[in-house]
């Protein structure tokens, strides 16, 4: 019980992770990551939205109409977004200012209506917590890893604190190429190790060892 | 109100301002639709007509219920549910009326309804030319034409990278960089190439 419960928590961060392995909800992830601040408040906001409406969805789901799902999963995570937007106006206008139009635009964010599709409308609301809470951390986590390579390498900080004397930063990657370029090389990096850990196993599988 | 407003519209968003290239709206299937180049021109033309289409929806909802009620604050509620039911209905109108076109769109009309670049124009129209909830002159004009040329956009970088695509298929490349990997180093140096259009004024 409170194995599963610590893998639908879990699950997001590592093997589902929406950015590296789901490659869900781009838009935001390079737009915003110009900087680590940017890169935490959306995270959190997209989390929040996440929260809401895999609760609603979930505590729903005996509810609503199968034909119809889709609009109503909408008309749910517009409302957490529309609170979302005017929590950020009254609390946070610099961060509502610097993600721009990106704060609306969570609701067509392919992780929320990803997981009320695949996970919230299926299971029960305590799981539909925890996932929305791991999924809300892993794409934080992978956000902040992009912001923080680009924020140093194209400013010279991390969070706003000079790191490293007399570095000369890469314009380049706090434009839009270098949040291209980054998760492409990432994504390609991962690859990589996933590349060769099935290798190996396929030797593994094939060779001497397999006939034990 | 003069052509040059419209003119510098389209260079900022065709060139300038790319919605892919530079503002990342609609990556999603930017990068999944763009292996080859007949579905990718097919959805490039699908997306030029919702935006189009949703511009001027929007722009008669924001301007005749949203603004008199004094309920902006139904902004991203109302511009979505609107689209989707658009589309739905567009979808309806051409499986009906024209074969021929329903075929050429294919699936790619209902997928638009998720599309950030859909949403984005309409956001964007919202912000730039209702000032404090005030119209600006010729603003339903400017609308139409942003959404206009942000497909047009949108459609020029599609049927770019599904030609640069195609040919890399044939190409041998590390194993671990093939396909969406590479997709996004080729978008990179593609949007680093139209970043030489910045600062181009008309």
């Amino acid at each position: 019980m409170i194995k599963k419960l610590f893998y639908e928590f879990k699950k997001g961060i590592t093997v589902e992770n929406p950015t590296f392995a789901l490659v869900l909800g781009l838009c935001p992830t390079l737009a915003v990551s110009t900087t680590v601040v940017n890169a935490i408040g959306m995270g959190v906001a997209a989390t929040f939205v996440l929260l809401g409406s895999n609760i609603f969805i979930s505590a729903l789901r005996n509810f609503i109409p199968d034909r119809i799902r889709i609009p109503c999963y909408i008309v749910i995570i517009a409302t957490f977004v529309t609170i979302n937007e005017m929590i950020m106006k009254a609390y946070f206008p610099a961060l509502n200012r610097s993600l721009g139009i990106f704060v609306p635009l969570i609701v067509v964010n392919c992780i929320v209506l990803g997981r009320a599709e695949a996970f919230a409308c299926k299971n029960s609301v305590l799981y539909s917590i925890l996932d929305a809470l791991g999924m809300g951390v892993g794409f934080t986590i992978a956000l902040v890893i992009i912001a923080s390579i680009r924020e140093f390498l194209g400013n010279g900080t991390i969070l706003g604190i000079p790191l490293v004397k007399g570095f000369e930063p890469v314009t380049m990657m706090v434009l839009a190429p270098g949040a291209l370029f980054t998760i492409g090389i990432l994504i390609g990096i991962m690859n990589f190790y996933h590349l060769k850990k099935k290798d190996k196993k396929e030797i593994k599988g094939l060779g001497c060892h397999g006939c034990k | 109100m003069d052509v040059s407003k419209f003119v510098m519209i389209f260079i900022s968003m065709v060139f300038i301002n790319n919605f892919i290239l530079s503002k990342f709206l609609g990556l999603c299937s930017f990068i999944g639709v763009s292996k080859e180049t007949r579905p990718a021109v097919s959805m490039g033309f699908a997306v030029m007509f919702v935006t189009t289409m949703s511009s001027i929806i929007t722009w008669l909802i924001y301007r005749f219920i949203l603004i008199p009620f004094n309920i902006t604050y139904m902004r991203t509620i109302s511009f979505i549910l609107v689209i989707a039911t658009f589309v739905q209905l567009v979808e309806m109108f051409i499986r009906k009326t024209s074969p021929h076109l329903y075929k050429f769109f294919g699936i790619y009309l209902p997928l638009i309804t998720v599309n950030c670049a859909v949403l984005g124009v309409a956001v964007l129209n919202s912000e730039e030319f209702f000032i404090n909830s005030k119209i600006v002159p010729g603003s339903f004009a400017l609308s139409v034409v942003q959404g206009l040329f942000a497909g047009v956009g949108y459609c020029l970088a599609m049927l770019l990278m599904s030609g640069i695509r195609e040919r890399l298929e044939l190409v041998e490349v590390p194993r671990s960089f093939k396909d969406v990997p590479l997709a996004f180093v080729i978008a990179s140096l593609m949007s680093l190439a139209f970043m030489g259009f910045s600062g181009f004024r008309f």
